[in-house]
């Protein structure tokens, strides 16, 4: 036990490119225990060199394991530190590696998931969305670069912050700033998420509920107009005073609607699929039944 | 449609099947997917547009906990393939669309399928461990990414062999009230997502930043960037003021009401 051995850089590189994969073999027994072990093998190797230690460790790395993808980094990266300390021949045993691992990923996944999949994820698409419906192809470029820019970075940095705050990692993480990072992710996640229901559910109630007969002088009387290009130019400029383009005036149920506010059909909706999902309604059912209602809706002339 | 297409167009399933279980890359995001094989076939256009609105659809789809989202691979690489082999560019995206939500809960089973494999794969994993072997590990976590890029590669090849025709007919054959139906309920059916997101999010605290971002919207000037900006300004303050709060009680005298009537509310809230 001469030699300390420590994992350099490049290792440490491998490692956290190899964690990449992690859920490459998810599976229902054990979810991602064999991504994790994948990931850890060069570390072992670099750091057992007889064989009854090499099969303890890879052993020890398939356990169940299961946190979100990203957030396995710093675990990853605490585990490292570990398994350095114990190749150094210092007392930490099989149950200190586990029970880090197992105690860290299920508050670390809770952070995980409000930040990347509901915060970063719907913001960012909703961003290239928005560009590329338009025809740019700038929106899947802008997403996918910074997504992967955000992630690669994030993976490193925190597996790098795990190896070397070694175990003292789940202090500082029970702290203050990880409830920070959580409610300041939900506080934008849910203002972008009201701001979404407004612009992108969309529902058009068609029926109208009134025609009144607008006074004269109210609306463009076409027939006054001469019949040239300065005819259309008087038509432009009146109804640029405010005429209205009909002697009557339309008001659809979709009107009255949007003047109490805009955007009301929709959030009702989205408070509705909400309902239904807390019923433990399956999201596919409410999927495939909005399908419906909106075949079935614009049928009767309703949608 | 050549042979490079078709190969370009399997590789990009591929990647769009390893990308749904792994979750780092996207690769299996409409916005990726679809644009990509839009790329290869040369109707980069089409598939741009049908990626953004399909995009639109699947924001909030995620797996967590009992809730299980239908699988944004296949929905993306079916409904692009049908695009393109439909040859009718951006008028085709509303019934290539109509098409992939169906796929894209049958995929859902094709992915409980996987995942019950793998199991297999890790008690080989296990043997391997006993001898460690690192090779074999490695190729049997190698394997099973790879069987769940066959999840996607092997329906998109299926689909690619249907002659173009077919599906012309098929998409052409569907009446208009079916298609405008669909799309009525494709703008519908985004609410889904966002109520999935939003149930997981929700508490007391933050719902007031809901109704903010909700009426903030309805003033189109404002870019998704902007209201990006304006929502991280709003979290800045309110994790400010509550530091401020929490300090302010900590000295106060008494404990809570420390004449701090903001630090007050925000502690009730807790």
């Amino acid at each position: 036990m001469a030699e300390k051995v420590r994992l350099d850089k490049k290792e440490r590189m491998q490692v956290a490119w190899r964690s990449t994969f992690l859920q490459g073999s998810w599976n229902y027994e054990r979810m991602q225990n064999g991504g994790f072990c994948y990931a850890m093998i060069p570390a072992i190797k670099a750091l057992y060199k007889n064989k009854e230690d090499q099969v303890a460790a890879l052993k020890r790395h398939l356990e169940f394991f299961n946190t979100h993808p990203y957030m396995a980094s710093p675990i990853i990266g605490v585990t490292l530190a570990l398994e350095e300390d114990r190749a150094h021949g210092s007392n930490v045993d099989d149950q200190t590696i586990n029970g880090v691992k197992v105690g860290m990923m299920g508050p670390l996944a809770g952070v995980g998931d409000p930040v990347f999949w509901f915060t970063l994820r719907p913001m960012l698409g909703a961003l290239g969305a928005s560009l590329a419906m338009s025809g740019n192809v700038l929106g899947p470029i802008i997403f996918f670069l910074a997504w992967n820019i955000i992630r690669w970075a994030f993976m490193w940095y925190t597996q790098e912050f795990g190896y070397k705050a070694g175990m003292k990692i789940t202090d500082d993480l029970s702290g203050g700033l990880l409830q920070k990072v959580t409610k300041g992710a939900s506080i934008l996640g849910m203002f972008v998420l009201g701001s979404l229901v407004e612009r992108w559910v969309t529902i058009n109630f068609k029926p109208v509920v009134s025609t009144v007969q607008l006074q004269d002088g109210a609306f463009i009387d076409w027939d006054a107009l001469i019949q040239d290009k300065y005819g259309i130019r008087e038509a432009l400029i009146q109804q640029g005073q405010g005429l209205s383009l009909t002697p009557e005036k339309v008001t659809t149920l979709q009107d009255n609607l949007n003047s109490l506010i805009p955007g009301l059909v929709p959030l009702l909706l989205t408070l509705f699929c909400m309902w239904l999902l807390k019923k433990n309604v399956s999201p596919i059912v409410i999927i495939i039944g909005l399908f419906i209602v909106g075949i079935l809706g614009h049928l009767i002339g309703l949608l | 449609m050549s042979i490079f297409t078709i190969i370009m167009i399997i590789l990009i399933a591929f990647l769009a099947g390893m990308g749904g279980i792994l979750d780092e890359f996207q690769f299996h995001q409409p916005l990726v997917a679809c644009t990509l094989i839009g790329m290869v076939s040369g109707q980069l256009e089409a598939g741009v547009i049908l990626g953004g609105s399909l995009q639109m659809i699947a924001l909030g789809w995620a797996n967590i906990g009992a809730a299980v989202a239908p699988d944004a691979a296949l929905a993306s690489v079916a409904s692009a393939i049908i695009l393109v082999q439909s040859g009718m560019g951006v008028e085709g995206i509303g019934s290539s669309i109509a098409v992939a939500i169906p796929l894209a809960v049958a995929g859902l089973f094709l992915t409980m399928l996987a995942r019950t494999l793998a199991v297999p794969m890790v008690h080989m994993m296990d043997k391997a461990a006993e001898n460690a072997e690192f090779g074999k590990i490695q190729l049997w976590q190698v394997l099973a990414i790879c069987m769940q890029g066959l999840r996607i590669a092997i329906p998109a090849a299926a689909l690619l062999f249907i002659p173009a025709e077919i599906v012309q007919n098929f998409l052409q054959s569907m009446p208009a009230w079916l298609t405008d139906g669909m799309s009525i309920g494709g703008g519908m059916v985004v609410a889904v997502g966002y109520a999935m997101v939003i149930n997981m999010m929700a508490t007391r605290e933050v719902w007031p930043f809901f109704a903010i971002g909700f009426c903030i919207a309805a003033i189109s000037e404002l870019t998704l960037m902007a209201i990006g900006a304006i929502g991280v300004a709003f979290a800045l303050i309110y994790l400010q003021l509550y530091d401020r709060g929490a300090a302010a009680n900590a000295g106060g005298v008494g404990n809570g009401n420390s004449g701090d009537p903001l630090g007050d509310i925000l502690d009730d809230y807790e």
